[in-house]
């Protein structure tokens, strides 16, 4: 049985009908058309679909697309204004932070969840915030340091 | 037209900068499309039903109840795939991707399904009844080639008794006398070792559309290492004409070597075909693991005999690597990357091909190197502690130089693994102080380096913007690098450029993105192709101003005459000429298409230091340092990287990372949480030196860059670990039970 489910995605009203065993990452790739959601595992496990529920770091795959009504829901296309990018999105181009770039959308917003609460972690802090995000690719260097430079940009 | 391609020392004024990529916006906002990203009307759910025994027969396949469920469109078996005449020397990949009659190994595909949605086909699949009566198993190597071990093909046999054997291909390199050689030393180390099966581990997962009518016309879109490679396996497969399938690269989100094989592609094109709908495609983590991708696991004695002095007498290794369940050539690899990195008089490589019941090993980054130097490396400290010589000292004595007859036969030309290691031997990180139950360790690295066929278009647009087409899927930022080159050549501004991956029908054939080949031979077609269109834009401007076109040079993007007699004549930029192009003949374009042979083989050295905690026996790497011979880093970021990314992996091999199966032959952490790679908070900043030895067969001495950086990290914890817990470690990963179990077996 499908249900409706009434969200907010982006600051965006957002209406779909899911059957109740649909996760939230395919509600919001398959329905809403947001495949800036990734699922790399589907278990929890390497963070690709991070995506923010009511302000709070997730994983979509995690989480079931009926559980998105009536709340508000924050992927990586609501990051940039308009043309302008994020400086955490201008900094991971700059800093060569993406190689293959699938697991970027996921390492943007929970690189957003941390620099929101924290906006002056140490290096530390970075890389436990980030130990829920898998990325094969660069081995997290030039990732860390693309977080402390959209960091160091943001506080100004 | 034939080009020159030797290396000449030219000076560059964009090649060798740090701009931004041409896909980076694309890749941060979430636009970028991916294999499970793309959608077409009416498409439907492709599953695959896989078997949960690592070996059996498959007596009977009931699809019936599957069929009738409504909703279920097409069910898939290997009576579906017939042998043709396209497929006869392809069965045992037609057989990997579904099992014929006997299921192999755990994971292996028996049925599959498409239905109208994911619940539809859900039910599908739990409704497919297959009976299965199970045989003997085998998963490890040196079980699997004791006599008497379960047999997993038993159409191979051993080339003497022609019994059947696990035991596929004997291959063996090397020159001098090696018994000569080890009576010569004052001292030799014999030691073997033992490496653990692992995954590739890219993030996204096997995906693809496919599309295939009933008169044989399709296309499909997929994440793959090489569209035209995948075309060219599937048509073949499948008995379709080469020219009739599209297939368009999606954007790749890691391969590593996974995405050079056809896995599920087939399955899906297959179903589509049958019931006349798009069929999509996307496997879970699960699968991932179980069915695609590892590396072999290994077993490997290594003897290396040396004078007190530091020179080496003598070396030998037998190298035994699991293939899975079918044949390959991964144990011979090893066999000739193992010893690659030394100027050996007496030398000599067996390398064991063993076939097991475990998923097909595909290449991972450097396939079978990482291994054999595992085994070499190690063996190298222990020979240099014996002899009382510092570690890379030892090393830089014995380093192979140009006119080094290598291990495995050829004569190297220049190269830079003594460079490495005097890098490393200067560098800071040597001087770093160690604490308490800290090591250090170091390690070297070889990797052949591939060319191969590519062909690359240059296409000018009216306001002089440029079209570069090329056929090398982009794994990690060769579409910067690429631009990079083809504004260098055309003397215009990198900006100016756009580069775009083609499709199988824009362009000709390109071999896969594999062998660290990418920049190194797209780069190559990418220069002639540009050079060929400053002929063009010289032909034009001569027309434009009505004079020989031998009297037309091109420089700095621009068009200028060539002697006092012009001296009326402006030079013309390549925008002026590309406006007036309708006029001059047209559209202005160049092209070029190479084997790019001349590959530059690649070494590398590495350093690390660990802490070992001796009462759990967790590591953890505090310091980790990459040198490597680039022959020329056209882009820094990205050759820096793929320095880190490799170690990365190679310190997730080393510590952690291992296919871990039970009694009964079934995969027992088939995802990220009981296979655990490094996350950021694991590792240190990963430091990097870039060292541009340039290779003699390419106009920029590019070597490629992507695998070297692998190879070393295994040997190099290892060492680390070992002087850090003051036991030598043998078997890889250096799980904390391990370490443990080492510390107490040596007090």
């Amino acid at each position: 049985m499908a249900v409706l489910v009434s969200t907010t995605v982006n600051g965006d009203p957002v209406e779909f009908a899911c059957p109740e065993d649909e996760t939230l990452l395919d509600s919001l790739r398959n329905r809403a058309g947001l495949t800036g959601v990734k699922e790399g595992c589907g278990t929890g496990d390497c963070g690709a679909c991070s995506i923010t529920l009511d302000g709070r770091l997730i994983c979509s795959c995690l989480v079931l697309g009926v559980e998105a009504n009536g709340r508000e829901v924050g992927t990586v296309e609501g990051l940039s204004d308009g043309s302008n990018l994020h400086p955490l999105q201008e900094q991971f181009i700059e800093h060569a932070a993406l190689q293959c770039g699938v697991c970027t959308p996921g390492f943007l917003v929970a690189a957003n969840a941390l620099l929101t609460r924290n906006p002056d972690p140490d290096e530390q802090e970075i890389r436990y915030a980030l130990a829920g995000n898998l990325c094969r690719c660069t081995g997290y260097d030039k990732i860390v340091r693309a977080v402390q430079a959209a960091a160091a940009e943001m506080r100004g | 037209m034939q080009h020159d391609t030797s290396f000449t020392d030219q000076a560059f004024k964009v090649v060798g900068t740090r701009v931004n990529r041409p896909d980076g916006v694309d890749k941060v906002t979430g636009r970028a499309r991916y294999g499970a990203d793309a959608f077409a009307p009416g498409q439907l759910v492709g599953l695959v039903l896989r078997s949960p025994h690592a070996h059996a027969t498959i007596k009977s396949i009931d699809t019936s109840a599957a069929e009738a469920l409504p909703g279920v469109k097409a069910v898939l078996t290997a009576d579906d795939l017939p042998e043709n005449e396209t497929n006869k020397g392809m069965m045992d990949i037609l057989e990997n991707c579904m099992a014929r009659g006997r299921a192999l190994y755990d994971g292996h595909a028996v049925a599959a399904v498409a239905a109208i949605d994911n619940q539809t086909a859900r039910k599908a699949l739990k409704l497919i009844k297959v009976d299965y009566e199970l045989l003997p198993h085998v998963t490890d190597v040196d079980a699997a080639m004791q006599p008497g071990a379960p047999i997993v093909q038993p159409t191979v046999l051993d080339r003497e008794t022609k019994e059947p054997t696990n035991v596929s291909r004997v291959s063996e390199f090397g020159h001098g006398d090696i018994d000569a050689g080890f009576a010569e030393a004052d001292v030799i180390v014999e030691k073997s070792y033992k490496t653990e099966q692992t995954h590739q581990g890219y993030i996204e997962p096997h995906a693809c559309l496919a599309s295939l009518g009933p008169d044989g016309s399709g296309e499909m879109w997929v994440t793959t290492q090489g569209h035209f490679v995948f075309r060219n396996i599937c048509a073949a497969l499948l008995g379709l004409d080469i020219a009739k399938l599209k297939v368009t690269a999606s954007e790749i989100g890691g391969g590593f070597g996974g995405k050079t094989h056809v896995w599920a592609e087939p399955l899906a094109l297959a179903m589509s075909r049958k019931c006349n709908r798009p069929v999509k495609l996307v496997m879970t983590r699960d699968e991932v693991f179980r069915a695609t991708g590892p590396t072999c696991s290994t077993s490997v004695d290594v003897k290396i005999g040396a004078k007190k002095d530091g020179t080496i007498t003598a070396a030998y290794a037998a190298l035994r690597y699991q293939n899975g369940a079918f044949q390959a050539t991964w144990g011979m690899l090893g066999a000739m990357t193992s010893f690659a990195c030394y100027d050996l008089a007496n030398v000599k490589t067996v390398g064991y091909d063993v076939i097991v019941n475990r998923p097909k090993v595909a290449a991972y980054r450097a396939p079978s190197a990482p291994m054999a130097a595992f085994g070499v490396e190690s063996t190298m400290d222990l020979v240099a502690a014996e002899i009382g010589m510092d570690a890379v000292d030892f090393r830089i004595k014995n380093a192979a130089k140009e006119g080094t007859r290598a291990s495995y036969g050829p004569t190297y030309g220049p190269i830079g693994i003594g460079p490495t290691l005097d890098a490393a031997k200067n560098h800071a990180h040597m001087k770093a102080p160690l604490g308490k139950n800290q090591g250090r360790g170091m390690a070297c690295g070889f990797w052949f380096n591939f060319g191969g066929q590519t062909c690359t278009d240059i296409n000018i647009g009216i306001d002089g913007s440029i079209t570069l087409t090329v056929g090398t899927v982009d794994v990690g930022g060769s579409r910067a690098s690429l631009s990079l080159i083809a504004a260098e050549e055309l003397g215009v501004a990198y900006e100016t450029i756009k580069a775009s991956v083609a499709d199988t029908t824009s362009l000709g054939h390109n071999d896969m993105t594999e062998g660290s080949r990418g920049t190194f031979s797209s780069g190559m077609a990418t220069i002639f192709a540009a050079r060929n269109t400053i002929e063009v834009l010289k032909e034009r401007a001569a027309k434009m101003w009505d004079i020989p076109v031998e009297e037309v040079a091109w420089e700095d993007g621009e068009a200028s005459p060539v002697g006092d007699q012009h001296s009326n004549l402006t030079p013309l930029s390549l925008k002026e000429i590309a406006a007036k192009s309708p006029n001059t003949g047209g559209p202005i374009a160049g092209h070029n298409e190479v084997v790019a042979d001349g590959a530059g083989v690649s070494f590398a050295s590495h350093i690390c230091d660990v802490e070992v905690d001796p009462e759990t026996g967790s590591t953890r790497v505090i310091r980790y340092t990459v040198i490597q011979d680039a022959g020329k880093a056209i882009h820094p970021d990205y050759v820096e990287g793929q320095f880190q990314g490799g170690a990365a992996q190679g310190i997730g091999w080393a510590l952690n990372e291992e296919y871990i199966y039970g009694d009964d032959g079934t995969l027992q952490n088939a995802g990220f949480l009981d296979y655990r790679i490094p996350v950021c908070s694991d590792l240190p900043f990963i430091d990097t030196q870039i060292l541009e030895i340039p290779n003699p067969n390419h106009p920029y001495g590019v070597r490629g860059v992507g695998e070297t950086s692998i190879v070393p990290p295994l040997a190099a914890i290892g060492n680390a670990v070992s002087n850090a817990a003051g036991v030598r470690m043998t078997h890889v990963p250096m799980s904390p039970p391990r370490i443990l179990k080492a510390i107490e077996d040596a007090s």
